[in-house]
């Protein structure tokens, strides 16, 4: 929990710099963060394969989690559902939103140039705070609803921002899982986007 | 990542205890910038009151139902196993 709160803070810290101008705006390109990712993506290869322990663990895992994705997509899907009569939008709009899973730089750019930039900005937060809600909650996502729970609800971001927090919180031997569901969702987003966006 | 995983298996006999700090830290930065980029972003500032309701109760009711899938499919992955 205390280490989510360190993430958040810093999340805070960049917004309210961005808000009042405190940094030259270059500094927020997306250049920037591709690097950062780059770098935190050889850190997190580079702890994989300094333990070649979690590549045989991952056999002793049951296939049956291979239908992870599967149930991440019909899972985020019904939620979405369920809510989205309560909105302005429509639900299939409210779906395109849903099938960011977490992808939020990707997402929000398709939605609004699908549909505009009001939905567009709600897939950017939405999706943003899937992330955070990942990012917060692991620790007690697990203890209520299992070791599979914080990859789940990573959506398609398990393979990146949220893989060391599923690791730390689910166990390093869920490592090649959260990136196999990662990979996958990575896939399925903009392919979703555009039918929900298309119906 | 791939680069990682090869030099990491490579060093694997290395002891390394720095890497866990050295993630931590790179997840604090790519938080930092993602702030920064909403906070500079003039559109999505100004709406982020009256659309960030609607946004959190789409995040939540997708993190939920997702989850609830990940309880069911890891409850059918150990009821199988005893």
């Amino acid at each position: 929990m205390k280490g989510s709160l360190i993430i958040l803070s810093f999340f805070a810290t960049g917004l309210l710099l961005g808000v009042f101008r405190f940094i030259p705006i270059s500094w927020a390109s997306a250049e920037v963060s591709f690097y950062v990712l780059c770098a935190l993506m050889f850190s997190v290869g580079f702890s994989i394969g300094h333990q070649p322990d979690t590549i045989r663990q991952f056999r002793k895992i049951h296939s049956k989690v291979l239908f992870l994705p599967l149930t991440t997509i019909v899972g985020t899907f019904a939620g979405v559902f369920v809510v989205s009569f309560i909105f302005k939008h429509s639900t299939t709009e409210l779906l395109a939103v849903g099938s960011g899973f977490g992808y939020y730089s990707l997402s929000s750019i398709l939605i609004t140039q699908y549909k505009g930039i009001e939905l567009g900005t709600i897939a950017l937060l939405s999706n943003i705070m899937r992330e955070i809600l990942t990012l917060l909650f692991a620790p007690i996502l697990v203890r209520w609803f299992g070791k599979l729970s914080p990859i789940a609800a990573g959506g398609a971001t398990t393979m990146d921002t949220t893989f060391p927090i599923i690791v730390r919180t689910s166990g390093k031997e869920f490592s090649i899982v959260s990136i196999y569901h990662g990979f996958i969702m990575d896939f399925t987003v903009p392919f979703l986007i555009t039918l929900f966006c298309s119906i | 990542m791939l680069t990682g995983i090869i030099s990491g298996y490579l060093l694997r006999k290395k002891k390394l205890g720095f890497m866990n700090g050295l993630i931590l830290t790179l997840i604090w930065a790519l938080l930092f910038l993602l702030g920064l980029e909403v906070g500079m972003n003039e559109t999505v500032v100004r709406k982020f009151a009256s659309l960030g309701l609607e946004a959190a109760i789409i995040a939540i009711a997708a993190t939920l139902g997702s989850v609830i899938g990940a309880k069911l499919l890891w409850g059918s992955i150990k009821s199988h196993k005893q």
